[in-house]
């Protein structure tokens, strides 16, 4: 199984993600932003950062770049796609999730470990875990407040698409307590929260955002099975 | 050329907590008497003769905007 791994100019989790992928026994394959093709790779992550320095707005500029032209042909076939943090901004301004991700409501920069409820685990990238599981993962941003109209959040709650919720408290004045969302097929999934740090108890709060990679790659076996 | 003034603020239903900051650190500074405020942005571009009304349009609706959270204005102000 290959995993891409982006990183555009202003990245910066992209190297935890290649250890998580790794973790997981998968092979890490990075891609870089101006890469015309995803080198062969079973699913994409899109990770965390500052992509082109959040200029004009977090994400929109990196939509733009030539590796993101494969990336939506691919997330067009199912092709499982992650985006974490600046992922998920860069993956709802390139329109592959509905809503923006806006400024914090109390406009402070938040990291802290933030419990989450897994409320969906049919999505390509969370049928490991039980369903409504708490999970500890960081957190860790200053624009991650979900918003969306009310006819596209009713939608999201209706086709059970909303797959992580902030439990306890809500860090970003996010609506729904939304943390992380799905696409209408469950291959894209976007959240603030980073797996990514959360894959050993040495390193981080807990190894609760393994069993995203993990279901990625059982979606993928289960795929070339079929 | 000419010069294209592009206005984007958030939308009205969109919380704007910069723009609040602002009005709250107002009366600190000794002004009274301003309600909300909103934050937005403004973008000047000079742009030749040959770039129709419908491509600024187009560059304000599926860049400059997100138009999920915000709206836009778009107006040239002469060359």
């Amino acid at each position: 199984m290959r995993i891409g791994v982006i990183t555009f100019p202003g990245s910066l989790d992209d190297g935890d993600v290649v250890r998580a992928v790794r973790r997981c026994e998968a092979e890490a394959v990075p891609l870089w932003h101006g890469d015309a093709e995803l080198h062969g790779v079973d699913a994409v992550v899109v990770p965390g950062g500052f992509s082109y320095g959040d200029y004009l707005r977090c994400g929109a500029i990196a939509r733009f770049a030539p590796v993101m032209g494969p990336v939506l042909e691919a997330a067009a076939g199912g092709m499982p796609v992650l985006g974490i943090c600046n992922g998920f901004q860069i993956l709802c301004e390139a329109g592959l999730l509905p809503g923006a991700l806006t400024r914090n409501a109390g406009l402070h920069y938040v990291c802290r470990d933030q419990w989450l409820r897994v409320e969906n685990t049919r999505t390509a990238w969370s049928t490991r875990y039980e369903p409504g599981a708490e999970i500890l993962v960081p957190i860790k941003h200053g624009e991650g407040n979900y918003q969306a109209d009310k006819e596209t959040i009713a939608a999201l709650e209706a086709e059970n698409r909303i797959v992580f919720r902030y439990i306890e408290e809500n860090p970003n004045g996010s609506r729904a307590d939304i943390a992380g969302i799905c696409s209408a097929n469950g291959r894209v999934l976007g959240l603030m929260p980073h797996p990514e740090h959360a894959i050993d108890p040495l390193t981080g709060p807990s190894d609760d955002g393994l069993g995203m990679f993990y279901s990625a790659l059982d979606s993928l076996v289960k795929v070339t099975n079929e | 050329m000419a010069r294209v003034v592009v206005e984007v603020m958030p939308k009205p239903e969109i919380l704007d907590p910069q723009g609040q900051a602002v009005a709250k650190a107002l009366p600190r500074l000794g002004f009274t008497g301003i309600g909300e405020v909103r934050q937005g942005k403004r973008f000047e571009l000079d742009v030749d003769d040959s770039v129709d009304d419908a491509a600024l349009h187009r560059i304000a609706e599926e860049f400059l905007a997100n138009t999920v959270i915000e709206e836009f204005t778009v107006r040239r102000v002469g060359s």
